[in-house]
């Protein structure tokens, strides 16, 4: 379908093409720049452009494609670095340089890589839908290949095959290919809801063991800048115990995208390989165009979604969603939408829930637990937390890592508080922990609550008082507490502490606790509080 | 695609900077414009938004003269451009690069697009040397590294022209590759920019810069930095040289767009600017970096002052999410005498974890700018307390954290005219935490 541009607004333009549906994706001018159709109207069509616009004119061609911004799926996605339309950044680089200029039309999928093929189906049989045909093996996993349409297998592929030739024929002349495109913003149904059962282990002492995570669960990090959103992400992202991660770097820095690509392509996972090959890596910084930027957390999701459905425990993560909410207002507002709350659109919270809704435990037809988890970045202006998108994700999400600006700026890193934040996976969470790890898991993070609220408290008395006017059990309790922040809550990114181990966590604040029990009953046998005190810091070497 | 220039008289509207023209064949968006005005008087302007009837047009410079029927407008079928070559070094021009040194235009080898395009993300290079400012403050605890951006924020009244112009006389680059400053100066009083002028005439080591003063042209200020940007990415990447950008005050770039946007009846943001102010500044921060396989680089300086010493400010604010980092001035240091007064609490480097230890500065550098930082922090904490409960209420060890902060901002983050390399910054360091034995 083609017709012409008849104005043009930055990066929203109108052309005469008429029945075109909402979403659908649209070429604009010579250059082809890819759009999408957010407004319709009886005589203009209006469309959110992806790229950058400078030097397209009116009565430049528009070719409608009635389909929508689609994102391939299909082996070779893992270890893949795209922005926020799928396109492979390394390709790009190799067609226009260094710097992205113009836009090109790049396979998102190499379709000529070969690849090894067992079917688990002969020739003969009837296929329904959606059934497993077969697997290839791609990095450390499994991935399975569905048929599309039902039908009997005519002709069935087996060992070296390559995408651009069909899997399979049905009987009825229907080929099945191992890739498909998907709608991005259509959540996949790969197979039932579930309840998510067990924990995600991030590492972090101050998550696992306060506010722990379940897979398919949803976490948010609200942070001021400069308080380890980026780092703690990155963190997470290297030591998570899932099969696969997604990585969107929505709207945020190049050097660190490129600090992350250069670091997890060094970096081995505890199985030796590098963490790039577990990863997928969606990265729209905050210089690219604001509609792909929208668009790159739709992508990730949809590919997070595909690994998901096969069986995979997949973590995705998005840095920062801010930025995601930001490209909609600016949208919003250059199609002179009424604004809501701050200029946001008022359909932000429910874009926003039905985007976090797509995390979650699945079935999968063959019986096997998939999950998506999502650890989600915001960056509330001022770091002001009744801001709306943080609330915004409040409604939704079930786990809330607050960072805090002024434990950041004291350099305590991870800067989590740990009065504000809440999980509300907590007691599955340290049910899973006490029946798997260790039995006195609930104790200590009681006691270790306890202590941090005292302190808080004592905190107070101190202001007045000063240290030297507490009584004697209270400043062993200052100094356990103290003890507690900073060798236990705090983790430095860049060390060996890096990741903690459920069992490694437990300990720790095991030692911690009982060295603070034992300094109480020398106390009480009459000991002297500085004697005590060297004795502790002796043993805790 | 037109292939010849276009001229029209049919303004249907002027409105501050920005004029509405009818009937117009096929304009391009971000195609410059140049406006006759009746007294012969030439401005340039870029398209901004075309619909059927009518193109609006952004004019660079004040309209004042500009009538609906007398003026004419040209179209030149091509984007805002700027000429490059090498030798645009060492000349002063103004925000709409005319210079202004008496000397006449260079020739240009070439020309570029001044909106510039953004850097793959897997093309660029992580960046990994230090730039040595010679304050201990930076260089020691919150390395400036080649490829970042790394901003100044001030307070109204604080010497932060006089932190730059020292950065401009001193920064060095440990290690070979010629390096220059371009240094862009946005709404800057006559006062400021003759200081400044007098800082480039003693400069060792090379510069282009471009001069915005208060009195000029309000769009020009939007236009200068990202000429300026032009001009740095040319000189890094096509001429292998490292180039430190230094643009002074974003503040007043961020007002600019604000009136901008004003004049152009867009929905207001925060405080009343604009909504994309995030999207507009990444696009100048964003072109600093580094790239793989290839020499030379580009580094950023802003230089900001905070409205109302308000760091939680749009501006601040916005800059601080793009930005890898922040140095700050403070009042209090400022009151204490220190200079430079930087605040050290709420500065940060995000590059520098991976820009310095061994063979990049030295094997003990992240070691001692914990431990200092740490023992000044926790002093800083404790000084709080003291005013409280007076310092005979702290505990012994509590006084020794105290004396050593008293004295780490006497010494270490004051050095008033003398110039330190990141050694001498280190060994700095190392005396005083070993004088008062502080055992964080």
């Amino acid at each position: 379908m083609k017709g012409e541009i008849t104005s043009i607004s930055g990066a929203t333009v109108s052309v005469d093409l008429r029945g075109l549906q909402l979403y659908d994706r649209v070429y604009i001018g010579h250059a082809r720049l890819s759009g999408e159709v957010v407004h319709l109207e009886q005589e203009r069509t209006t469309v959110q452009v992806f790229e950058d616009t400078h030097g397209l004119s009116v009565g430049e061609p528009a070719e409608g494609t009635r389909a929508p911004l689609t994102v391939a799926l299909g082996p070779g996605l893992i270890g893949g670095i795209f922005d926020g339309l799928q396109r492979p950044l390394p390709s790009l680089q190799q067609q226009s340089g260094a710097f992205i200029r113009g836009t090109r039309e790049v396979d998102s999928l190499d379709l000529q890589r070969k690849w090894v093929f067992t079917p688990c189906k002969r020739i003969g049989e009837q296929v329904a839908a959606g059934e497993l045909i077969g697997s290839v093996a791609e990095g450390h996993l499994q991935h399975s290949l569905y048929a599309s349409h039902a039908g009997e297998l005519k002709k069935l592929a087996s060992g070296e095959i390559c995408l651009a030739e069909p899997l399979a024929v049905l009987a009825t002349g229907e080929q099945l290919f191992g890739w498909h495109h998907w709608p991005v913003r259509r959540p996949r149904s790969g197979g039932r809801k579930r309840p998510a059962e067990r924990p995600l282990i991030t590492g972090q002492r101050c998550i696992d063991f306060l506010f722990p995570l379940m897979k398919g669960g949803v976490a948010i990090i609200p942070g001021g800048f400069g308080t380890g959103k980026t780092v703690l992400e990155q963190t997470i992202a290297k030591f998570a115990d899932t099969d696969l991660v997604v990585y969107v770097g929505c709207g945020e820095r190049g050097n660190e995208m490129a600090g992350l690509l250069s670091e997890f392509d060094e970096l081995k996972d505890a199985a030796g390989r590098p963490l790039l090959e577990r990863t997928i890596v969606v990265a729209n910084t905050s210089n690219m165009p604001v509609a792909a930027r929208e668009s790159s957390i739709f992508t990730a999701v949809t590919m997070a979604e595909y690994y998901r459905d096969m069986g995979y425990d997949v973590l995705f993560l998005a840095d920062s969603l801010s930025r995601w909410a930001e490209a909609l207002r600016e949208i919003s507002s250059a199609l002179e939408e009424i604004p809501g709350e701050e200029g946001y659109p008022t359909y932000l919270g429910s874009r926003l829930a039905s985007f976090i809704e797509r995390a979650g435990v699945v079935e999968t037809p063959t019986g096997k637990l998939g999950s998506l988890s999502m650890i989600l970045a915001v960056s509330p202006p001022g770091a002001d937390f009744s801001e709306p998108v943080t609330q915004a994700c409040l409604r939704s999400a079930g786990a809330f890592y607050l960072l805090d600006t002024n434990l950041a700026h004291s350099r305590h890193f991870p800067a989590i508080n740990w009065t504000q934040s809440y999980s509300l996976f907590a007691k599955k969470g340290t049910g899973f922990f006490r029946e798997q790890v260790a039995e006195n898991w609930p104790q200590l993070q009681r006691r270790c609550r306890e202590i941090l609220q005292q302190e808080d408290a004592l905190r107070e008395v101190v202001e007045v008082v000063g240290m030297e006017g507490l009584q004697d059990r209270d400043r062993l309790l200052m100094y356990a507490a103290e003890r507690v922040r900073r060798d236990f809550l705090s983790q430095n990114s860049f060390s060996e502490d890096a990741f903690s181990s459920p069992q490694q966590t437990v300990e720790l604040i095991d030692r911690i606790i009982s060295n603070y029990d034992q300094s109480l009953q020398q106390l009480d046998e009459g000991r002297l509080l500085s004697e005590i005190l060297k004795g502790s810091c002796d043993a805790a070497g | 695609m037109r292939l010849a220039e276009h001229c029209y008289r049919t303004i249907s509207s002027i409105r501050g900077p920005l004029v509405f023209i009818e009937h117009v064949f096929a304009a391009r968006i971000g195609e410059t414009v140049t406006l006759s005005a009746p007294d012969g008087q030439l401005l340039e302007g870029e398209v901004l938004k075309i619909d059927a009837r009518q193109v609006l047009i952004q004019v660079f410079g004040e309209t004042y003269g500009l009538d609906l029927e007398k003026t004419s407008v040209t179209f030149h079928d091509a984007v805002k451009r700027a000429p490059l070559s090498r030798d645009c070094l060492g000349r002063i021009f103004n925000g709409a690069f005319e210079p202004i040194d008496g000397a006449p235009m260079f020739i240009p080898q070439h020309w570029g697009a001044v909106s510039g395009a953004p850097i793959n993300p897997v093309a660029r290079q992580y960046p990994r040397e230090m730039i040595e400012t010679g304050f201990s403050a930076i260089d020691a605890l919150n390395t400036l590294i080649k490829g970042q951006k790394l901003p100044i924020f001030s307070c109204a009244g604080l010497p932060a022209q006089e932190l730059v112009a020292r950065i401009l006389a001193q920064a060095r680059l440990p290690g070979a590759g010629e390096f220059v400053v371009v240094f862009v100066a946005l709404g800057l009083t006559y006062h400021e920019f003759s200081f400044f002028q007098q800082t480039l005439k003693q400069m060792p080591s090379r510069f282009v810069a471009f001069f915005n003063l208060a009195g000029e042209p309000v769009v020009e200020r939007l236009l200068a930095p990202r000429l300026g940007l032009t001009v740095a990415e040319d000189l890094a990447f096509n001429h292998q040289m490292d180039v430190l950008v230094i643009v002074s005050d974003m503040t007043n770039y961020c007002d600019a767009l604000r009136e901008i946007s004003t004049s152009r009846e867009e929905l207001p943001g925060r405080r009343g600017y604009p909504g994309y102010m995030y999207s507009d500044l990444a696009s100048l921060y964003e072109r600093a970096g580094r790239l793989r396989d290839r020499p030379g680089s580009v580094t950023m300086l802003p230089v900001l002052t905070m409205p109302e010493d308000d760091i939680t400010h749009p501006i601040p604010d916005l800059t601080g999410y793009i930005t890898e980092g922040q140095i700050v001035l403070s009042r209090e240091m400022q009151q204490k005498g220190l200079f430079p007064p930087i605040d050290l609490l709420p500065c940060l480097s995000r590059l520098m974890q991976h820009g310095i230890g061994e063979g990049l500065t030295r094997a003990d550098h992240r070691q001692v700018a914990n431990r200092l930082y740490r023992s000044y922090a926790k002093g800083r904490e404790l000084r709080k307390l003291a005013a409280v409960v007076g310092k005979e209420g702290l505990l012994e060890e509590d006084q020794t954290i105290l004396a050593f902060a008293d004295s780490f901002e006497q010494n270490f983050v004051h050095q008033g005219e003398e110039r330190r390399d990141i050694f001498q910054s280190l060994d700095l360091g190392i005396k005083l935490l070993e004088e008062y034995q502080v055992k964080l």
